[in-house]
């Protein structure tokens, strides 16, 4: 029903554009890749795999991108753990509450990624929030240093960004259960646990790949968390990237890693979108 | 074809005379899925045309063909003397009813009645005018302002058609508009539909899958079937003198009788009888109102045969028997209801009332 | 009755440690927001227990501070433009996606929802190459088309959610009633995706306004809001800081009770966010 004009005129800009600043960027990253920075300090268009080789051969690059995978994948079990009971509560225990509770979930998303990073800083800090009320109910005599600037703190505060990211979804997958399939199960002698087990958790598991791929994704890919908690045992890849773009003003090579982490981030929304239709019976 | 008699319609004659709409050879497929196989067809003024058809026969996309939704894969639309398929949608002189009004949710009663005058940039007072004039020929005026999700079903129906009418097209298309709503509201709908029809004078290709309301409305039935025309005659005629075996069973009920005619003499299991019909294996469709008790004396020239009572099925005046005789051979029968029939009866019908039909399966 | 309706015997008591639980995560998700709010008035400055001396003087140091409030006015506009870009491009991205066939669509649709789910990083870099190849300067401009860039994904999907559950007869009665292409776009297409648009609009505001990453490598002279905090929070910990993010927060709630006033009058469930990431990781299928 819609005339060849028609779907030209909503075809082309958003076309044009998406080349222009998505396709030629992601394209140059790749040819930056490739490229060098001469010594005096500018950048030359010459092919070759030395950055890659660079990547693999010094230890700092790789065992950095180990350590953000285990970071990301630590917040995205803590907020799955997290997550999950909570929209598994909200979804068959609320009643008529659960809007309210729904929106409850979702205003902390309002406020700033920054700011709520920062009020961890504060809480965390060694004159914190956190250790002054210890020292002033008399259960720390000093302030526990291990709070701030370690993996911990990034940690928590990457699981504190993404539960409520990783419940979203979940719930959505909850709420679209047919309350009647849990009829028939009890109806048909299972316990409410082998009903949890058996019928409702299967059912949400797209919701609960999409959250967990959210969660890891984004986790892997964060630098401000790092910079601002992490201390240097919390540095993540992407601080090394940064300072690469920085200070350290090696383009092509933070080009490499990023490209590695495109690539990583890519691969794993296919896996995870394969799984996520294998699990999906609607 | 043993149609002796010429039709008796005169809308049959005026179908011809002063053709609105021609569709001509039009062909639809949708990737490999042939949907419709080159449908031949006019439309008079001032006719009542039903596209008759089962779900996937094609009618209503032949329906969006026409009102330009969808594009003819092979094919051409007349319509006064233009082509009508080369035209976007809004600039036919067609419009629609949808199946399920297509109501705009947005706009109240009134706006939807004048959106069409509206985006013509007609002025406002002929709009206000228009507008209200139409909403007191669907009874709608007390419903002015409301929105349309306000409204019951009937009343969305009488929206959208004084919606469409507003436009005072050549032609209306109506897709299936009574199907959303209860069964005695939908026989109410049908007569007001019908006498509106009467009243506006344009042509209507209406759209259904039931055979009760094509033939309670229609000057015309157009039976499809598979993207292809079974029969286009009155409703009347097709009931009378169906063109092939699916249109004897899809159009009311029917006995398909499998008969072998040899030397004038059509038989068909143990029974047989004197036959016109030209030598070879016949299919001839027998209403089961034209088979009757047997007289106490036998009624020359009918056939008789004797069956068992199988099922009993009740429709109020008249009860409809299934018989099963001794060489298997099945009958419907509808008799006056009567609680005692049972056991073993005997039944007679005269073989003229036997119409051969062509047989689609073959087709 | 309506509460704990679903639990049989042996289920109330698994209900209670969910409830639990449930109490537990929502003092997780608020106790840094409750911080945050409280310490904004704390004489003391940040930290420190008990909170002590209540003050307005941080509220009165932020009002004070040009740099801040220019940060503010540079957010507003980068939001405001960033909005109709991505939805400029979004509208249309959607009916494509949503009615018409061209080669690379499954690409289209993939590179338009990628950052979505990228980690900001990869597409700030991406376009400050682009950027330096084109010999474009760093400036505010350069901020919004990162933006508008990565938020189209937002309009795409809130607007191509809306136009699955447009009837599509309403388009062709339109058409059925003499309106042309666009101007049934603008009186029957535009007013019933009106909530997915207005929906869209607020969504990539508020996104814009708290970005950082993307707009980390894209900042020229003239700082965004949250850059601004960064530097100072780089600087060390100001309190003023709570107290522009209490402010913030207070409108954010004001926005979110209007949003859904808004959804609710209209009939539909709440779940744009959930829908976002849903599609960010699976892709919409069209």
């Amino acid at each position: 029903m819609f005339s060849r004009a028609y779907r030209a005129v909503v075809t082309v800009p958003p076309l044009l554009w998406v080349t222009v600043f998505l396709l030629i960027p992601y394209a140059l990253m790749f040819c930056y890749s490739f490229w060098m920075v001469s010594t005096s300090q500018t950048i030359v268009h010459s092919w070759s795999l030395a950055n890659y080789r660079q990547l693999l051969t010094v230890d700092v690059y790789w065992q950095t991108l180990l350590r953000s995978m285990w970071i990301a994948a630590r917040v995205m079990l803590f907020s799955l753990l997290l997550g999950y009971p909570l929209a598994y509560f909200l979804s068959f225990y609320a009643g008529a509450k659960k809007d309210l509770f729904y929106q409850l979930v979702i205003i902390p998303l309002w406020v700033s990624y920054l700011v709520r990073a920062y009020a961890w800083k504060t809480i965390l800090g060694s004159d914190g929030v956190l250790n002054t009320l210890l020292q002033y109910v008399h259960l720390t005599k000093h302030p526990l240093e291990f709070l701030l600037y370690s993996p911990f703190a990034v940690v928590l505060t990457l699981t504190h960004i993404y539960t409520p990211f990783t419940f979203l979804p979940i719930y959505a997958s909850l709420e679209h259960i047919p309350r009647n399939l849990v009829e028939a199960s009890s109806d048909l002698g299972a316990s409410p646990a082998q009903t949890f087990w058996r019928v409702i958790f299967p059912l949400s598991i797209p919701g609960v790949l999409a959250g967990a791929t959210f969660a890891f994704v984004l986790s892997l890919g964060d630098f401000l968390a790092p910079l601002l908690l992490g201390g240097p045992s919390g540095i993540m890849i992407s601080n090394i990237v940064v300072s690469l773009f920085g200070a350290a003003y090696n383009w092509p090579l933070g080009a490499a890693i990023s490209l590695c982490m495109l690539v990583l981030v890519v691969s794993l929304l296919f896996v995870s979108e394969r799984l996520e239709k294998k699990w999906s019976f609607s | 074809m043993l149609t002796r008699e010429q039709p008796v319609a005169a809308l049959e004659a005026s179908a011809t005379s002063s053709t609105l709409l021609d569709i001509h050879k039009i062909a639809k497929s949708f990737g490999k899925n042939v949907v419709l196989r080159g449908i031949s067809l006019q439309v008079a003024e001032g006719e009542f045309l039903t596209i008759l058809g089962e779900s996937g026969s094609g009618k209503t996309t032949l329906l969006r063909i026409i009102a330009g939704f969808e594009s003819a894969t092979s094919g051409e639309l007349w319509m006064g003397g233009e082509r009508l398929d080369r035209l976007p949608p809004y600039k036919r002189r067609v419009n629609t009813v949808f199946q399920h009004y297509a109501l705009f949710p947005h706009l109240t009663v009134e706006q939807n009645v004048g959106y069409g005058l509206r985006v013509a940039k007609h002025s406002a007072s002929e709009i206000d005018a228009q507008v209200e004039q139409a909403l007191a020929r669907v009874k709608m005026t007390a419903y002015a302002k409301a929105k349309p999700s306000k409204i019951s079903g009937g009343q969305q129906q009488r929206v959208a058609l004084a919606r469409a009418l507003v436009k005072r097209p050549q032609l209306l298309l109506l897709d299936e508009p009574l199907s959303a709503l209860d069964a005695n509201l939908r026989r109410q709908m049908q007569l007001e539909l019908k006498s509106l029809q009467r009243e506006v004078g344009i042509s209507f290709v209406f759209v259904t899958h039931d055979q009760d309301e094509a033939m309670v409305m229609s000057d015309r039935i157009a039976l499809l079937r598979a993207g292809e025309l079974e029969q286009v005659a009155t409703p009347r005629e097709i009931y009378s003198r169906p063109a092939t075996s699916y249109a004897a069973q899809f159009i009311g009920h029917t006995n398909l009788l499998r008969a072998d005619v040899r030397d004038g003499v059509a038989h068909c299991g143990s029974l047989f009888w004197t036959s016109q019909l030209p030598d070879g294996s016949a299919l001839l469709s027998l209403r089961p109102e034209n088979i009757e008790v047997a007289a106490p004396s036998g009624v020359p020239g009918k056939v008789r045969f004797r069956g068992k009572l199988r099922h009993k099925a009740f429709h109020g005046a008249s009860e409809l028997l299934q018989i099963e005789c001794a060489d298997g051979l099945l009958f419907s029968v509808r008799t006056e209801a009567r609680s005692d029939w049972q056991g073993e009866l005997e039944f007679e019908f005269d073989p003229a009332d036997a119409f051969p039909v062509r047989n689609s399966e073959a087709a | 009755m309506e509460f704990l309706v679903s639990a049989t015997n042996g289920s109330i008591r698994g209900s209670r440690w969910l409830l639990l639980h449930s109490v537990f995560v929502f003092a997780f998700l608020y106790l840094p927001i409750a911080v945050l709010i409280v310490y904004s008035f704390n004489g003391a400055g940040v930290g420190g227990f008990p909170p002590r001396n209540l003050t307005l003087d941080w509220y009165r140091t932020l009002f004070s501070d040009g740099a801040i409030w220019e940060s503010v006015g540079n957010s507003l506009i980068v939001a405001a433009v960033a909005v109709v870009i991505a939805l400029g491009l979004g509208i249309p991205a959607a009916l494509a996606l949503d009615r018409a066939q061209f080669p690379g669509k499954t690409l289209f649709r993939r590179l338009v929802l990628l950052p979505l789910i990228l980690p900001g990083i990869i597409t700030g870099l991406s376009l400050l190459m682009l950027f330096n190849e084109a010999s474009i300067k760093l400036s505010l401009l350069t901020i919004v088309l990162g933006h508008g860039t990565a938020l189209i994904s937002v309009a795409t999907t809130e607007v191509f959610a809306g136009l699955q559950k447009l009837d599509r007869a309403q388009e062709e009665a339109s058409l059925d009633l003499g309106a042309n292409y666009w101007q049934t776009f603008l009186r029957v297409t535009l007013p019933n995706l009106r909530l997915s648009i207005i929906g869209a609009a607020l969504l990539i505001f508020t996104l814009s306004m708290d970005e950082i990453a993307v707009s980390f490598f894209l900042i020229g002279r003239d700082n965004t809001l949250p850059l601004e905090i960064w530097g100072r929070l780089r600087r060390g910990i100001t309190p003023e800081i709570n107290a522009i993010s209490t402010i913030i927060f207070v409108f954010s709630l004001v926005a979110i009770v209007l949003w859904y006033r808004l959804r609710r009058s209209a009939e539909g469930s709440p779940e744009v966010a959930a829908e976002l990431i849903e599609t960010a990781v699976q892709g919409a299928e069209s």
